[in-house]
């Protein structure tokens, strides 16, 4: 149950091993948190990580879940599988993702299946598992890392920008459907997030740290919008970019 | 179906659930058949602050009448004063019918907009509970409808563990459907009242303490300044009084009775209009606005007992995020944590309007009614204040560490352990409850998030 001071009790991050993930976790972490759900491939990761919040609050239950979102179609079964460890799910973190940095994508279309599964399908299919699931409990929250990467789609990741954008707009979409339900879903929009999935990257302008995302995250989720951007400024960068005309966007060095 | 979202008083935690109005008892019996697994639960006015009378996901049956065309299910024996009145009906209504004849509620809230089974649910106290006990104990008989549609009569003497389950028991024995309330005469509509305006928290304690002080007034309680530092930290303005007696009155109708509304919240008010300043503004002319002086003065049943009734839906001034009420109680010989509560929350620069501290007499038989012997301090706070959580949780373990406990009907964040520790008696009711609810049909919010129903039942 989630209670009058903001506080989720059942919180499930799904992605457990994603930095963000856990700075968002850090910062939703408080008393009246009474159960930690992390989902991932790598559970002795996930376990590490999680270290400093198992000290800091010894009476939250915490559960680690092995499971690998690249399997889309079997993210359902692990809602059920989660529900039947804490009961009621009250904030959902998706944090799952693939970036295929220095992968050829004209290439290697295994890596393309995977990269679309974890980011996209499996995502899609979790969601709606989610949703199910949180509407018959009468309220919920999903929250999902997108990127502005899916903002408008560059050549420089288009593959991974058009995953983004496909997941964001589907998310939207969703929470419009959700409405009345007492389901929300908040789309978090951060832009270059300097974490090891982005280690020995060019810097994009505009970049942020997982602390900030996390800081913005767990403002709105308080709240009830829909969509924030990490930094804030990249909402009004993205309006210009959005207008602009192809021959322009094009010659961007972006 | 009506699929509704529902919170509490305070604004926060808004879930959906079915929510089916009704008074009838043959109506109710036939939506607890259909009653899926995320339960029911009965709600009346939903004058509690947190999620006592919501259901996420499941049935809120709603027992309210306020516009019912056949008027108020209540009867009056004019001798003895004994109301029989169905678990729908409001203190505001069973006012305006009884306090015209002489007789007023023996308990009464801060606000009148209760219904008879939200007030026997949370067993609420009054302004006069170390004179005269809490809500439960006026209560003579009352039927309740347990989860499998059957009706049982309950009182003090029949069946007196079903029935001290139900008194304080949140909802989760089953539905009130009618109760038989001892009411207490009055021969006038008008209280005397003294107000007395004290420098600082010990002459507070002081005068709320002397024996034969306190307890020579039917109601007493304090108004406390939790924002003035320095010598005049937890400074307050003390109201006790009575019923006036016929010959106080000069009126030519001692017991008229007008309690009409006087103004309304606007529907939309920014976050943060009650701050820290404007509240220490209110404080200040508040406190000024007392009498230095004991001061002696006839007051309305309204403006004595209800004053916050005057602005309709007040509770929106606290914007979209709400606000939470936090209401503990301590033993009569800890007032030092009191203080040290009330300079906690000084310090967090926590502001509070109307902090109102009380002194509670002994405890009735009810285990999950909440009044013990001890010191209530109630305060309302700003539910979007960053590190509400982590300072409540630090408020919380001094009051439990002293032997106190949080009030269930405004609770809207304590722990599941904050309550065993708080209701030494929990494992006691859980098992008259089992006994009561054998398909576990009974759940809200509140008992989710505290766990007040047994893990086995677990959606
Ligand atoms: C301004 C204000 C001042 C207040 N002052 C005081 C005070 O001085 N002292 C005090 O004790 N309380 C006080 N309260 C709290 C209030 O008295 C209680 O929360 C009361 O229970 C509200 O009654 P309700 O009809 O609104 O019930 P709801 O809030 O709708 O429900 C409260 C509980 O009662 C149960 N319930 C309701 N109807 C039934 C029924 N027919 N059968 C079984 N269970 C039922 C619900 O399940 C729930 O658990 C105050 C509240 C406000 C808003």
């Amino acid at each position: 149950m989630k209670n009058g001071v903001g506080v989720a009790q059942n919180i499930v991050l799904f992605g457990g091993t994603s930095e963000i993930g856990q700075a968002i976790l850090d910062k939703v972490v408080k008393p009246g948190v009474s159960r930690l759900v992390l989902v991932s491939r790598d559970i002795d990761t996930s376990t590490s990580m999680t270290q400093k919040i198992a000290e800091a609050h010894p009476d939250i239950d915490i559960h680690h879940v092995r499971f690998d979102a690249g399997d889309a179609a079997s993210l359902s079964h692990v809602v059920s599988e989660v529900v039947s460890e804490i009961g009621d799910i009250d904030v959902a973190i998706i944090a799952q993702g693939l970036l295929n940095e220095g992968v050829d994508n004209y290439a290697n279309p295994e890596a393309l299946i995977e990269m679309a599964n974890v980011n996209f399908t499996g995502t899609m299919v979790l969601m709606y598992a989610l949703a199910a699931r949180m509407k018959s409990q009468g309220y919920g929250k999903i929250v999902l890392l997108s990127s502005v990467a899916g903002a408008r789609v560059r050549k420089a990741n288009a593959a991974y920008g058009a995953t983004k954008a496909g997941i964001d707009g589907f998310a939207l979409a969703l929470d419009h459907d959700l409405q009345g339900t007492g389901v929300s879903v908040l789309v978090v929009r951060p832009g270059f997030v300097t974490t090891k999935m982005t280690q020995g990257m060019k810097k994009a302008p505009f970049s942020t740290d997982p602390q900030s995302v996390a800081d913005l995250t767990a403002k709105a989720i308080a709240s009830n919008k829909t969509v924030v951007w990490a930094p804030g400024i990249l909402q009004w960068m993205f309006l210009v970019l959005k207008a602009l005309p192809q021959s322009v966007w094009r010659r961007l060095p972006l | 179906m009506v699929m509704q979202q529902l919170s509490g008083w305070g604004r926060t935690a808004w879930t959906v659930a079915d929510v089916v109005h009704s008074t009838d008892p043959g109506q109710i019996a036939h939506t607890l058949q259909t009653v899926g697994e995320r339960g029911a639960i009965a709600r009346g006015l939903g004058r509690s602050y947190g999620a006592a009378a919501q259901n996420a996901g499941g049935v809120v049956l709603e027992l309210t009448s306020e516009h019912d065309p056949l008027g108020i299910d209540a009867i009056l024996d004019p001798i003895t004063g004994t109301l029989d009145v169905a678990s729908s009906v409001s203190l505001d209504s069973i006012l305006r019918m009884c306090v015209p004849r002489g007789w007023f509620v023996p308990v009464t809230p801060g606000t009148r907009f209760v219904t008879v089974g939200g007030a026997i649910a949370s067993d609420v106290h009054g302004k006069n509970h170390h004179f005269d006990g809490s809500f439960g104990q006026h209560v003579s008989s009352l039927t309740l409808m347990l989860s499998s549609g059957e009706i049982v009569e309950l009182s003090p003497h029949s069946r007196p563990d079903w029935f001290w389950a139900t008194v304080g028991g949140m909802g989760l024995t089953g539905v009130i459907l009618r109760a038989t309330i001892s009411m207490l005469p009055i021969e006038s509509s008008k209280v005397r009242v003294e107000t007395e305006r004290l420098p600082h928290f010990d002459a507070v304690c002081e005068a709320m303490s002397t024996e034969g002080d306190d307890g020579d007034y039917r109601y007493s309680v304090c108004w406390v300044d939790l924002l003035a530092t320095g010598s005049s930290m937890g400074r307050g303005v003390l109201t006790r009084g009575d019923h006036a007696k016929r010959s106080d009155v000069s009126d030519d109708e001692p017991l008229a009775y007008d309690p009409r509304l006087r103004i309304s919240a606007p529907g939309w008010v920014p976050n943060g209009l009650l701050n820290k300043w404007s509240i220490k503004a209110f404080n200040e002319a508040w406190f000024r606005k007392a009498p230095s002086k004991r001061h002696v003065g006839m007051e309305s049943i309204p403006a004595f007992f209800h004053p916050l009734d005057g602005v309709n839906k007040w509770n929106r001034l606290y914007g979209s995020q709400g606000f939470i009420q936090y209401q503990f109680i301590v033993p009569l010989n800890r007032t030092d944590v009191l203080r040290k509560v009330i300079e906690t929350f000084s310090a967090a620069g926590v502001a509070s309007f109307l902090a109102v501290l009380k002194r509670m007499g002994p405890q009735n038989p009810a285990p999950m009614s909440f009044p013990t012997e001890g010191w209530t301090l109630t305060l309302d706070i700003a539910a979007g204040i960053k590190g509400l959580a982590e300072l409540l949780s630090r408020v919380d373990a001094m009051v439990l560490d002293a032997g106190g406990r949080h009030y269930l009907a405004k609770d809207s964040h304590v722990s599941p352990s904050a309550v065993r520790r708080g209701y030494p008696r929990l494992e006691e009711w859980m098992n008259v409850q089992h006994q009561m609810d054998i398909s576990g049909m009974w759940r809200s919010d509140l008992a989710r998030r505290l766990g007040l129903i047994d893990s086995r039942r677990n959606s």
